[in-house]
């Protein structure tokens, strides 16, 4: 790494020169100096799972998630642009399209990640069919509802459970559109498990899959984390739990 | 104002599978609404009561489809309106009836009409003025093209009013963080 002066390293981001420590990825030096880059499956506590793609950026004018491609000095990268935000919308589009979110009656609604990111990318409608899918909830546990309709398959409730936690109650099961989210117990419920509101996995979801119960729509509308502000100028939306 | 001089647009509005919320909450642009009236003249709309849709400018649809009558109606306003805007979370993902789409809809009728407590002898209805259901609820451009939409449950007075005036300015119309909102 050319480093000269003891100047750090550093690359260009929609013209902005973003500096980076060795071994970092693009979104995390980009996070580090304020610089928002949409994301969803990514989450700074956790290993990249390089999924959902809404990350992807253009470094040196090739297309690449900015969670998984490491980032070099002198690198030229353009994320906040047309051309990706575009694409990031499609994306958007079909998670929202793929799933059953319906905002209105989700307690997650305000301090949603999809739902913020969505706002950020300027999505005023789905624009695909609807699947409508047919996801039984899981409210088998005493004190967490597992709500299917809402997952991305970001897996970081895979992630918590497995690397945090020691636990392995999630993981993604199945293949392209079948991939689903499935609880590691004989029964298939959570309550069958060993999980707990203790546990990591219980913090991490960034849409409404996994809510604690009889929390309900406990901050009014006006006052949750996004109607505050966008999440672009939110850091780290993460610890801003719901 | 200039306005006076240009020839008024007309706007319908119509309320499908919707509660009328959007209705509702388009009247909260409160005292605009006497600005909107020197801009904009009303077709068919619940203001108006006229029953059928004319040639229009705007057309306003609030509401997914749920059933026969609905896609008729939503086709004449494609077909009359030069500018389609799906209002609020049904016209633009289903909304609230939608979330029968995991029900059969035969299931359905039969919980509500037959099994339900306290329906002795209930039946079906089946007058030929009421129109079919359909067998899932759909958005509204699933099925007709919609120029613009306004997400919300119901969107704000000041959304709908930002999209109006957006357009009426022959603006492209934009809402941005505040007024956007699917709640």
């Amino acid at each position: 790494m050319s480093q000269n002066n003891n100047q750090p390293a550093s690359f260009e981001l929609d013209g902005k020169t973003i500096p980076f420590q060795a071994g970092q990825t693009i979104i995390q030096a980009a996070m580090a100096a304020g610089v928002y880059i949409p994301h969803l499956c990514f989450n700074p506590e956790f290993k990249p799972h390089g999924s959902c793609k809404l990350c992807t950026v253009k470094a040196n004018g090739r297309q690449t998630a900015s969670c998984t491609q490491q980032a070099q000095a002198g690198m030229v990268v353009e994320s906040d642009t047309k051309e990706l935000n575009d694409e990031r919308r499609a994306l958007l589009q079909m998670l929202f399209v793929e799933g059953n979110h319906f905002c209105p009656s989700c307690e997650k609604s305000g301090n949603c990640q999809l739902q913020a990111t969505a706002y950020e990318m300027d999505m005023m409608s789905p624009h695909f069919d609807h699947f409508f899918p047919d996801r039984p909830v899981d409210a088998s546990h005493a004190e967490y509802l597992l709500d299917f309709n809402r997952c991305i398959l970001c897996s970081l409730c895979v992630r918590a459970s497995r690397d945090v936690d020691g636990k392995n109650v999630f993981a993604l099961s199945g293949r392209g559109i079948k991939t689903h989210l499935i609880v590691n117990a004989r029964s298939g419920h959570l309550a069958d498990t060993d999980f707990s509101g203790a546990d990591k996995a219980a913090q991490v979801c960034p849409v409404g899959v996994i809510l604690k119960k009889r929390v309900g729509f406990a901050v009014p509308i006006g006052e949750r984390s996004f109607d505050q502000q966008p999440i672009s100028a939110t850091p780290h939306p993460m610890k801003q739990e719901g | 104002m200039e306005a006076a001089t240009k020839p008024k647009l007309r706007v319908a509005t119509t309320s499908l599978a919707g509660c009328f919320g959007c209705h509702m909450s388009f009247l909260d642009i409160d005292e605009r609404l006497f600005d909107l009236v020197k801009l904009v003249e009303f077709d068919r709309s619940p203001l108006t009561d006229i029953k059928h849709c004319g040639p229009c400018d705007i057309g306003i649809i609030e509401g997914g489809l749920c059933n026969a009558e609905n896609v008729h109606v939503l086709r004449e306003f494609r077909a009359n309106c030069k500018t389609l805007i799906a209002i609020g979370a049904c016209a633009v993902n289903g909304g609230l009836p939608a979330q029968r789409n995991h029900l059969s809809l035969a299931s359905i009728l039969e919980e509500v009409y037959h099994a339900q407590h306290g329906l002795v002898d209930g039946f079906i209805p089946n007058d030929p003025e009421l129109p079919l259901p359909l067998d899932k609820v759909h958005p509204i451009h699933e099925v007709v093209k919609v120029d613009y939409f306004i997400p919300g449950c119901p969107p704000s007075g000041d959304a709908i009013w930002k999209v109006l005036t957006d357009l009426l300015a022959g603006r492209e119309p934009e809402l941005g963080h505040g007024l956007i909102h699917y709640d």
